[in-house]
């Protein structure tokens, strides 16, 4: 076991075996006669929970390898549990689903294990190579999730819209990270903080930072690199959406804060004032381009591009107050998310799936249960306290306060305000309009996805403290 | 005991509701024992509260009860405690609610969630009254929209979602920027506890104070409401099913006028000092010009609803008189307004139940048919004009007296207000119950019912009490607002030294 005494390997240890599992589950799927589906989406949802066992207890500290091209932090541990978490959650949703529109295939589970092994290697780059090998191979598999209903139109568009645009951000990235390493002269994170440091910011490592805001901004979709969200939002199968909308979310938001605050720490005067504009867009467009909407998927597009925006507050702070705003408002985003889309998925009348806002119509009526979980959780994302979205946002704008940024955190509130306007109409079409016919009966799992989601949504007040220390730790572990 | 009594009062709300979720079924039977369920988690609740005032030694001028643990990671604290200013403020709630519950006894519409809605908006109210962390306050006084959005936007009336809309947005937009002033006072003070800030010496810079006021203000100045951001009240009010109008009217809007006292002029006192033109032009304005409009109204719930925002303008020019005869008034007019608006609303649901309109020209001659009825209203009707002998005189005396010492036009335009509601709620009464019963409609309608009677009679014996002998009530804050007098006074003491100082 020689290999094992290895410290690079041990350190990198969980996205091996995940890697080794998915092409495991890749070969029985391929070989196996008959219906493989089944056993590989079990296999899949345990493989990530041991994955994730495996994050929690192999290593402790900070654990550089590879050269210093991966490191493993409490920030990396706590980020992959939640992303591992996501996709297993995803997964779970999408098992009924897809047999009932005939497309249960099993390349879907592998596809998001291989997505989740790139979202680890974006969490643990501490190198401008390895994260761009880290988010390639997330978007690759996302590439191909987001078209995995190949026979639908809608669906195809979303896959190759979301490529076009991916491989220009991708390309955007990848320019900005040769502009750095032509100013700095290294790529690895903390030489490139050294050399910042040491010699202050140029035009040349303006620009180059630019283009890598821009290709970060567009993997968490926020404006102005936001166009391709509604289209793959709506075009991708409910499961998929409810995929997309969490675990790459927090990679990619792992991804954008270690590299603000881990390389680029000495020149936060520069990228500053360009995460302010971007936060501040992505508020305000999400708020009012969602009143518009009368699908609930593009609603919830919009939505995540606001809840972006709001996170991002934290992130502009720039302090480690703004980093435990970030990780905590992801959080109960990641945990919201998903119980909405179980909410979506649970849409359904006679075998069809229903995306109108309209078809809630009177949920209130017809399963109680239910409509009492999707208001709470809107009233969450709205930011209306006591429930956990409050929180969020206080975190948030508690340290960007504490930075002085006094007009971002206004801008902040008054938008959750307009945000709050669409949220509202759901819980309007849900409690005080007439009943519509009543949707079929929910899945077990689907159920319980949205009831847990809802009560992390009710009682996140009662273990607050629990949480928010864990997130404390993990900002802590970034400076 | 003590330690968690407060906490008991302000939860125990929540444990009916689990009861409630328990009981099965639709039917009448099922419907029955939810009404009960919630009649009775209220009356304990109030029954327990009682211990509150036993408890309480209105001698001490700090917080009393009060418990305190860690909560969000030691940037805030779940802290409650009360004083003389709160502590009238939980009973006056948990003493309305069963009332509240008994008016509703009616509502077949979905009855489980009605008394659910109702029994968390009494948790979210009493907490807000007794949380001592400024976050913990917060988390109250905004969660409070979530139940009273339902219960207006689901029993309302014909225009309800309208209504529920602009109530939520409208107080949620003039909330959220004191969000933003308490994330800054943390930052300033390095804490939320509010007893810590409250006797932090020196208080905020002059100059934040300005900014900080102004956040709160906004967010109180919408809740109370003060003119020219009432508009909200009279939707929520005419739309609202009569006990969410009752919560409303009596509990509700206190909460700007507790929220002015606990934080704007405590904390705050040289900006609420730099202010005090301000706010007695919005008072004085508020009181006549919304007089005015309510001699106009057609609907009985809409005059009530100007009324009431005439009213609190006494209680904001109360407060920010600064005077100790005035805050008393204020305080004093707080809850007898609480009692007196909300039992007017209940006689309004009195005959909205039986002939469901609320337009006063529908009726008329009442008094030969529903003769205690005549009685009940006449004796509120004399309570809201403030007539000696019922506690609307009290208040609004000590206010208009305390005020002619700071201001005498101020006082002598408010003073106007009183012979205007004067007109508008006599001509009301007038209207509605004298005159000869013409209309046939009105024929056979029956007088009040013992159930409405039971929820009418408790408030009419404290008007009249509190009218006659109001002492129990003044006893009670009266430590509390001689030390809210004293951080005032010493604020205003040391800008005058500063003034003098830089004529010099």
């Amino acid at each position: 076991m020689n290999f094992l005494q290895n410290y690079d390997a041990v350190a990198s240890l969980p996205e091996i075996v995940l890697a080794c599992l998915a092409m495991l589950l890749l070969m029985y799927g391929v070989f196996k006669k008959g219906d493989a589906n089944d056993n590989v989406t079990l296999g899949a949802v345990v493989s990530l929970a041991i994955v994730a066992a495996l994050v929690i207890f192999t290593s402790e500290g900070k654990v550089a390898a590879f050269g210093g091209a991966f490191v493993v932090d409490t920030f990396a541990r706590v980020m992959k549990v939640m992303a591992l978490f996501g996709s297993a959650v995803a997964i779970v949703l999408s098992s009924h689903f897809m047999k009932r529109v005939k497309m249960a295939r099993f390349e879907y589970p592998i596809l998001v294990m291989l997505a989740s092994v790139g979202m680890m290697m974006m969490i643990s780059a501490d190198d401008l190579i390895s994260l761009y090998v880290g988010l390639e191979l997330q978007s690759l598999s996302l590439y191909v999730v987001a078209a995995i209903d190949r026979d639908s139109a809608r669906s195809s568009e979303a896959g190759l819209k979301y490529f076009v645009l991916g491989a220009l951000s991708s390309g955007m990235l990848l320019y900005g990270a040769s502009l750095v390493y032509g100013f700095t002269g290294t790529t690895t994170f903390p030489q490139i903080a050294a050399a910042l440091s040491a010699s202050g910011s140029s035009l040349g490592l303006v620009f180059g930072l630019v283009f890598i805001i821009a290709g970060l901004a567009f993997k968490v979709s926020a404006v102005p690199f936001h166009m391709w969200t509604p289209d793959v939002y709506e075009g991708a199968p409910t499961p998929v959406t409810a995929f997309f909308a969490a675990a790459p979310k927090i990679a990619a938001m792992a991804l954008f804060t270690r590299v603000m605050i881990s390389p680029f720490a000495a020149v936060a005067h520069d990228w500053q004032q360009i995460l302010v504009f971007v936060s501040v867009a992505s508020m305000v467009l999400g708020a009012f381009a969602a009143i518009g909407q009368n699908n609930i998927k593009r609603l919830l597009a919009y939505s995540s591009i606001g809840h972006m925006g709001f996170a991002l507050v934290g992130l502009a702070a720039g302090s480690q107050e703004g980093v435990m705003g970030v990780i905590v408002y992801m959080m109960i985003y990641l945990i919201s998310t998903l119980g909405v889309f179980a909410c979506v998925i649970a849409m359904r009348r006679k075998g069809q799936h229903l995306e109108q806002i309209s078809d809630l119509a009177g949920l209130a009526h017809n399963n109680k249960a239910l409509a009492f979980v999707l208001a709470m959780l809107m009233f969450s994302l709205a930011g209306i306290p006591p429930l956990a979205g409050f929180f969020g946002k206080y975190f948030v704008f508690l340290a960007a306060v504490k930075s002085g940024l006094y007009a971002l955190a206004i801008i902040g509130v008054v938008s959750s305000v307009v945000g709050a306007y669409y949220y509202l109409r759901i819980v309007k079409i849900i409690y005080f309009d007439e009943p519509a016919e009543k949707f079929d009966t929910l899945e077990g799992e689907v159920k319980w996805v949205a009831y847990a989601s809802g009560a992390f949504a009710l009682l996140f007040v009662g273990f607050a403290n629990y949480l928010v220390n864990l997130a404390e730790a993990a900002a802590k572990s970034l400076y | 005991m003590s330690g968690w009594l407060l906490s008991f009062v302000t939860f125990a709300p929540l444990v009916g509701v689990a009861f409630i979720l328990i009981a099965r079924g639709e039917d009448a039977v099922a419907r029955r024992t939810i009404r009960w369920t919630a009649l009775w988690t209220t009356i304990v609740t109030f029954i327990v509260s009682l211990l509150i005032w036993l408890n309480f030694n209105p001698n001490e001028s700090g917080f009393q009860l009060v418990e305190r643990h860690e909560w969000l990671g030691g940037i805030a604290s779940y802290q409650m405690g009360v004083d003389g200013i709160s502590m009238l403020f939980v009973m006056l709630t948990t003493f309305l609610m069963p009332i509240c519950i008994l008016a509703s006894w009616h509502v077949e519409k979905r009855v489980r969630e009605y008394m659910i809605a109702f029994l968390v908006l009494e948790t979210l109210m009493i907490g807000v009254f007794t949380a001592l962390d400024l976050v913990l306050f917060y988390v109250f006084f905004e969660a409070g929209l979530i139940p009273m959005f339902l219960i207006i936007g689901v029993w309302g009336g014909p225009r309800r979602v309208y209504a529920s809309f602009k109530f939520f947005l409208y107080t949620l937009l003039g909330s959220v920027l004191m969000l933003i002033a308490i994330i800054a006072m943390y930052w300033q003070s390095g804490t939320t506890d509010i007893v810590a800030l409250l006797s932090r010496s020196p208080g905020f810079p002059p100059e934040m104070q300005t900014w900080l006021w102004l956040t709160f203000f906004a967010s109180f100045a919408v809740k109370m409401p003060m003119w020219p951001v009432h508009t909200w009240l009279p939707d929520a009010h005419v739309e609202a099913p009569t006990a969410g109008s009752v919560i409303l009217a009596a509990i509700l809007l206190k909460m700007g006028g507790y929220g002015f006292l606990r934080f704007s002029l405590p904390m705050f006192p040289d900006a609420s000092l730099y202010f005090q033109p301000f706010v007695y032009t919005l008072s004085v304005v508020a009181i006549i010009y919304t007089s005015l409009v309510a001699l106009m109204q057609e609907d009985m719930k809409k005059l009530i609803a100007y009324s009431s925002v005439a009213h609190m303008g006494f209680v904001t020019m109360g407060i920010f008189a600064m005077t100790r005869q005035s805050i008393d008034g204020a305080l004093f007019q707080m809850i007898s307004h609480g009692l007196v608006s909300g039992a007017l609303f209940l006689c309004v649901g009195v005959v909205y139940d039986r002939m469901h309109t609320r337009e006063i020209a529908a009726y008329g001659g009442l008094v030969s048919r529903m003769p205690l009825y005549a009685f009940t209203f006449m004796l509120f009707t004399m309570a809201n004009v403030g007539l000696p002998g019922t506690s609307g005189f009290v208040g609004e005396f000590l206010v208009l007296l305390g005020t002619f010492q700071n201001n005498t036009w101020v006082a002598f335009f408010a003073t106007t207000g009183v012979i205007l509601s004067a007109c508008y709620t006599l001509w009301l009464y007038r209207r509605v119950v004298f005159g000869k019963l013409e209309k046939s409609s009105l024929a056979h309608i029956v007088d009040m019912t013992p159930r409405e009677l039971a929820t009418l009679a408790p408030i009419i014996v404290l008007t009249i009490l509190f009218g006659v002998y109001p002492a129990p009530v003044l006893d009670v804050f009266g430590a509390s607002v001689e030390n809210l007098m004293k951080t005032v006074q010493t604020a205003a003491a040391a800008a005058q030294a500063l003034t003098t100082a830089s004529l010099q």
